[in-house]
Formats: C-alpha cells, structure tokens, sequence
C-alpha cells in the first residue's frame, strides 16, 4: 500500500518541484486528405483534424484533475504539409493557406501549437518541397500556432547543402517579416538533422510517414525535481550522483508513461511513445543549467560542462528507458537559451558561448535551441553555423537541430523578449570571419562512411 | 475505478478530521485507511478512499473538498491511486 511519505513526495515534486507532463502530443496523418484541388484538401484536413482531436484538450484536463498533475501542453504535429500539399500547392502563397488552415483548426480544438509545417529534405527537394520552404516566411508571419521544420540532413543520405543554404535566407526572411515581435516568427522554425518522426516536442514535431493513422506521444520534463534530488547528494561521487539521476529520471518518466496510457485509453487513440527528455522552462527551478551548477560547476558553459551533460543525459535515458513501454523521439536533455534561466544567467555572466553551445549539443539532444543573436547576421553565417551543427548530427549518427533567431534591429548587449514558455534572451554574438564561399558551393555533402552498414 | 488519496495539508486546528471524514461519509466514500502527523506545527494526513459508491463524479467531490479546505484553512487534494502506485512501485 502507498505510503504517506511516498504520497508527500510525488505531491511535492509537482507543487515545489515544477514535476509536470510537458505535453500530450497527438499525432494525425493528414495522408488521405491530399487532393489536387487546393480548398477540397484544406477542407479535408480540417475536418480529420476535427475528427481525431476535438476531446484532446478537454481529455488532458481529466486527467490533470484526477491525477492531479500538470500537463502543460496538448498538442497536435501533422504529415510533413509538403507531401500534403504537393498535389495541388502551385505557388508558396498556396501553402501558406493550408498554413492558415493549420492555425484555425488549432484555435478551434484549442491546441497551443500545432507542428508539420514541414519538408523532409535530407538528400534533395521536389519542387514542392521548395514551394513549402519559400511559403515559411509568410506561413509563420501569418499565424499564431503553426511550428514549422525541415530536415536538412542525415546520417543515411549526407546533408542537403541546396536547402542548407536556402534556409538561411529562410530564417532572416521569417526574421524580417516578423520583425514587430522580435522576429519571434524563428522561434516557431526549427531545422534537423536526423529528424524523428515521432517527436511530440515543438517547433520540430511532425507526424512521420512512418507512423499509423492517429497516435499519442507524451514528452516528459523534471529539471527541478533532478536538480531538488541532486541537492540531498552535495560532494558525493559521482557513482551516487549517477544512480540518484537515474532513480529520478523513473519516477518521472512513470507519470509520464501513466498519462500516456490513459490519454491513449480515454482517447481511443494507440499510444506511441515517450519521449524522455529534460525539458525546462524560464521559470525559477525548471532549469537544466541549474542541474550542471549542482553536479558542481559555477556556471552552464565552464571547464567540464560538456561532461556533466553527458553523465546527465545518459543516466536520464538509463532511468527513463526502463519506466516506459516505448520510449523515442528527441529523448535527452534539452539545452535552449532562452527557455532556461540558468542558461541566460550564464550568458549574461559571459560563461556560454555559441561555440560552447554546440559543443554541448554532441553529447545531448537536441541542438543549437532558442538561441537570439544579432538581426544583421549574414544569411551564409546563418546557414555555416546550420551546417556545423547538422555535420555534428550526422556523424555521430543522432539528431541535432537549430533554431536560431537573427532579431532584426538588435544587437549584442541588447535583449529580447519572446514571452510566457519561449522566454527571453540576451542577443549571442557571432564568429564574424565569412563563410560564403563554403555555403554558396551548391550540391550535398555525402554520407560519412560509417553509415554504409549493410 | 481503483482507491483514491485525499490528502490534507495546513495549519494545525479542531475538528479537521471531523470535517473531512463528515463530508465524506454523507457522499459514500469509505475511507479504507488514515494516517496522520504534525510536521512542524503542520497538519498532515493523508488517505485511501473508496468511492466506487458514491453518486457524485470524482470531479465534484476533488472540488467540493477543496472548497471545504478553503473553508477551515488548509489544502485538500483528492488524486487518484495510480499515480503514486506508477512513481513508487514497479
């Protein structure tokens, strides 16, 4: 029988601890609603969404009620909208209306994002592919809640450098267009390399090909419950700084594996997977940064950080992997600026650079995240630092990502301000030396030779 | 549907107990086991409840006891069973 201690501890990690359910995320192939003409297939797309995903919020608030823990976010990601579309988009304006369409239906079941506004891109684009990716700029300028990603790169097919180098020009456009709010348009743009197909965390969730008709992920958090069991094991070794990680990253992933398969239960829908990560928030003690300050360093970004981040994500999935049925997506501690005030103190404190960050970002998922830096980037400094970092993902076989804001009219010094889970950031500065003749060669990089394993 | 924990948290005072265990009783929720501390001058009680025979949905009664804790000053939270047997059992 549960005892009053163990019932004191899960109460406190959840009302002290910042324990939550980061997100229910509902997965909806939109394959059956392509169509050639363009109003027939958003008419489709609304209704199946419609269909599958009317009771998803109003069923995670039972569950939050019953159970009596909080599940920030009910989401939804959809097939990549560029297979979507592909029959009947003409232009990138055609694209941005199914974008629309998107939003609506969001707004209407009551979603705070909805992910899939997506190519996959890896080796080449079709011309749809390129119609989408043109589309993004005045997509993400002309809704609230669509999240948009891109896949770039992997370890099978090498890295499409065609899209790389578009991309760039993507990102400062979306940047551009949605100069008013801080260029917050790239905040909701995400591109990979090695891109899961079921991962249920925004910007970069999309519903794969690969997945059945209607699915449920559940993206787990905790970085205030880690950081609260690492502070009873202050100075002890790390064979105990490990296995207390471990212990606790189960006890968490067991709530979110509850959630899940009661949502899926509730929602007749089959459930998918977990994803194991740490995910943090701007608020006080939800903090990734501040678990690398209690395994012992002064701040996120010094000697030893990239260490502790890989003892903190590998006992995190040792713990999580044995908690849940299915366990996938992204699955690793996350490390974006902005959503993390560990992290912008470290920034502000000059400890965590750039170049830092991605050095961090081979050893956890998922990338260079949320990260400001100064509006007057060049787009081909944009697009060397995307390559940089989905080289990093292809070559050691894992997912890396970047989502990266150039904030139009700021500069480094200055601040800005996305609001509510996406935070703030003080504005990076970037290596200024030129890479224009690397990014402008045209073609793809090959896959490493460690990929041919067959 | 399995037990469900109610758990009574706040300042220490008469007739918590009373108040809690009255209201369930009139609802048909058994209590199937009670336990109970003072942690600092905080009152700490935690319970396993039954309420397969109760006319009330398990949202109303989560709500009208934590209407009664607002009443005499502490925090009710009724949750269900399977949470904390998820967390601490394998």
């Amino acid at each position: 029988m549960i005892t009053r201690n163990e019932v004191l501890e899960t109460n406190e990690m959840i009302e002290k601890e910042n324990l939550d359910v980061r997100t229910i995320t509902m997965g909806i192939s939109l394959l059956d609603c392509m169509d050639s003409d363009l109003e027939t297939c958003r008419k489709k797309i609304k209704e199946k969404i419609l269909s599958k995903a009317s009771n998803l919020v109003k069923t995670g608030k039972d569950i939050e009620r019953e159970f009596g823990i909080p599940i920030v976010n009910k989401r939804i990601s959809v097939t990549p909208i560029a297979i979507v579309g592909s029959a009947c988009c003409k232009t990138p304006e055609d694209y941005a209306a199914i974008a629309k369409t998107l939003d609506d239906v969001a707004k209407e079941v009551g979603v705070n994002f909805i992910g899939g506004y997506s190519a996959l891109v890896s080796k080449g684009s079709t011309p749809s592919d390129e119609l989408l990716m043109k589309s993004i700029p005045l997509a993400l300028s002309t809704t609230d809640r669509v999240c948009s990603s891109i896949n770039l790169g992997s370890t099978k097919t090498g890295i499409n450098m065609d899209a790389v180098r578009l991309m760039g020009d993507i990102i400062k456009e979306t940047a551009e267009r949605t100069k008013e709010a801080d260029s917050l348009g790239c905040a909701k743009l995400v591109v990979f390399c090695n891109a899961p197909d079921d991962n249920p965390f925004m910007a970069g969730a999309f519903h794969g090909v690969t997945e059945g008709d209607c699915v449920i992920h559940v993206g787990v958090s905790g970085p205030g419950v880690v950081k609260t069991a690492l502070e009873k094991v202050r100075g002890e070794n790390f064979e105990v700084l490990c296995e207390t990680i471990k212990k606790t990253a189960f006890k968490v992933t067991r709530v979110g594996q509850l959630v899940a398969k009661e949502a899926s239960a509730r929602l007749g829908v089959p459930f998918g997977i977990i994803d194991l990560s740490l995910a943090p928030t701007p608020a006080i003690g939800d903090s990734v940064a501040d678990i690398l300050c209690e395994i012992g360093l002064e701040y996120a970004g010094a000697p030893g950080t990239t260490a502790a981040l890989a003892l903190l994500n590998d006992q995190v999935k040792k713990g999580g992997v044995m908690a849940s049925s299915y366990v996938g997506g992204l699955s690793g501690a996350f490390i974006p600026v902005s959503e993390d005030q560990g992290m912008i103190n470290a920034v502000e404190a000059g400890a965590l650079t750039i170049e830092k960050l991605e050095a961090m970002t081979c050893v956890c998922s998922v990338g260079l995240d949320m990260i400001a830096i100064p509006g007057d980037t060049p787009n081909t400094t944009i697009s060397g630092i995307i390559a940089d970092e989905l080289a990093i993902g292809m070559v050691n076989q894992k997912t890396t990502a970047v989502r990266i804001i150039p904030v139009i009219g700021k500069g480094v010094g200055e601040t800005v301000e996305f609001g509510g889970l996406l935070g703030h950031a003080p504005i990076m500065p970037v290596n200024r030396f030129g890479c224009e003749n690397f990014v402008n060669r045209g073609g793809r990089i090959p896959a490493p030779i460690h990929s041919f394993k067959n | 549907m399995k037990k469900t924990i109610i758990t009574v948290v706040g300042k220490d005072g008469v007739g918590i107990i009373a108040k809690v265990c009255t209201y369930l009783a009139n609802n048909k929720v058994n209590i199937e086991d009670i336990s109970q501390t003072i942690v600092h001058g905080y009152f700490n009680m935690m319970m396993i409840a039954d309420m397969n025979n109760s006319s009330k949905a398990f949202e109303e009664i989560a709500s009208e006891l934590a209407q009664i804790g607002e009443e005499i000053g502490v925090v009710i939270r009724m949750q269900r069973e399977e949470i904390f047997d998820s967390m601490h059992r394998i």
